[in-house]
């Protein structure tokens, strides 16, 4: 089971990150905007460059091609992009199953990129990523763009999915109820610093 | 047959031709008077010293003054390619990826028609060497301005489509092979084109002048064919090896996109 580790990391207004993430953790990550959340997720994915340690499963960053990092470690930004014709061609594999359950007919697949609404990319997005398998994963605030009721869906399908396959998670949220229903620990940027805090009931 | 002299008052009976055209675009308030003016007499300068410069040259003909004639070219032309650039790549490596791209292609596919194909002795004696160099490395030049230009513009434009492609995990080659596979087309078809309409839509302007010059037509259309197969194979060379060395230079060694590389 993989363990997602930051040592010193050093990126943005954030200085010497450390955090541990076990498999199947769910870390809430919030902040004001511009805090520097997304460049985080982005450092950790190793998509913007950085100073400092991170390792998954004990093995650095640095050994791998960054290819073969962020098939591991899954990034999904909070504005998704598309770039073949269907929705199908950017799956690695069918995913019939995810698109049951977060409410897909299954011929949306077939469906004209172009045509998708912002709540749907958004939803797509999260199985395309699920689709690579990977063995951890970064959301970008997953439900940004979903009314209440599918927000509920999405947030159980990944939890549901987050604990089958223990991935370590950091998932950047807003909103208080959600951290409290997702988070296993919820830390909040200020400054140049992560502050633990308490998930209140 | 001889060829007949052109005097100095027909060719300014040509240009009075284009200063017609640009009071007429002046009038029209189109705003391209200026700039024709400016590259009419820039043609007639720059033209003017090369006839004097080939004079000389022919009349020497060693290969030291051919291969200094062929350096300068190139550089030139490399200068030409940055100029044609909307993005660069900081630090001159604009300039360095078109020059070296031209030079692989362009330069060895001409020393490989001269020593294999048309065979002059010397092989460099310029008659043959300078006039072939100056074609292939004119529509090299095209092609690889043209590739560099659609690829870096497409990659900055596309930038978030290539990074949330590199999140999925993909290589730094799977995330740009439609922006070089577009870079490549812009590159070669002006070339592709050019080869299709050959003959039928125009006379090609080497073999025109060498009719012109008294050369049978069965012979120019020879030279034609075999200048219009190297010229392919010289500027989509070039534009290969120069589209390649940019994708790489855009990605840095975490295989990131690297934008802030353009100016």
């Amino acid at each position: 089971m993989p363990q997602l580790k930051l040592e010193k990391l050093n990126i943005g207004p954030l200085k010497k990150v450390r955090l541990e993430i076990q498999p199947g953790e769910i870390i809430c990550l919030s902040g004001s905007s511009g805090s520097g959340k997304s460049r985080l997720l982005r450092a950790i994915a190793d998509i913007e460059p950085h100073s400092g340690d991170i390792s998954l499963d004990d093995i650095d960053q640095k050994e791998m091609p960054g290819h073969q990092w962020r098939r591991q470690v899954m990034l999904v930004p909070a504005q998704s992009a598309w770039w073949y014709e269907t929705v199908g061609e950017h799956f690695n594999q069918p995913m019939e199953k995810a698109l049951k359950t977060l409410g897909f007919p299954e011929e949306a697949t077939e469906w004209q990129v172009s045509r998708l609404s912002s709540g749907e990319k958004q939803r797509l997005a999260l199985i395309r990523a699920l689709s690579y398998a990977p063995q951890a994963l970064l959301l970008d605030e997953p439900t940004a763009n979903l009314d209440p009721d599918t927000t509920s869906k999405v947030e159980a399908w990944l939890m549901d999915e987050i604990s089958k396959h223990q991935y370590p998670v950091i998932w950047v949220a807003h909103n208080r109820e959600q951290i409290q229903r997702v988070a296993t620990r919820h830390f909040e940027i200020k400054g140049s610093r992560l502050i633990e805090r308490e998930i209140s009931q | 047959m001889s060829v007949i002299d052109l005097s100095w008052w027909q060719l300014s009976l040509a240009a009075a031709l284009v200063v017609a055209l640009a009071i007429c675009t002046h009038i029209a308030r189109l705003q391209l008077g200026k700039s024709l003016i400016i590259a009419a007499v820039r043609t007639a300068i720059q033209l003017t010293l090369v006839g004097l410069i080939l004079e000389a040259l022919f009349a020497v003909g060693t290969l030291l003054w051919v291969s200094l004639l062929g350096l300068a070219m190139l550089l030139f032309a490399g200068q030409q390619v940055v100029s044609r650039q909307k993005y660069r790549l900081r630090g001159g490596w604009s300039f360095a990826i078109g020059t070296v791209s031209m030079l692989v292609s362009a330069f060895s596919v001409t020393i490989l028609s001269l020593v294999v194909l048309i065979g002059p002795q010397p092989w460099y004696q310029p008659q043959y060497s300078i006039p072939l160099l100056g074609m292939l490395l004119g529509n090299t030049m095209t092609g690889v301005a043209l590739g560099l230009d659609r690829l870096t513009e497409s990659l900055r434009r596309s930038r978030d489509i290539i990074d949330n492609r590199l999140m999925l995990g993909e290589t730094w080659r799977q995330a740009s092979i439609e922006f070089r596979r577009d870079a490549m087309r812009a590159g070669l078809m002006p070339t592709i084109n050019s080869m299709a309409a050959a003959g039928i839509v125009f006379l090609p302007g080497m073999m025109t002048g060498q009719i012109l010059a008294g050369t049978s037509p069965t012979i120019a259309v020879k030279y034609q064919i075999l200048i219009m197969f190297t010229i392919a194979a010289g500027t989509g060379f070039g534009t290969f090896v120069a589209v390649a060395l940019c994708t790489r230079r855009m990605f840095d060694e975490r295989e990131r996109l690297c934008v802030d590389r353009l100016i």
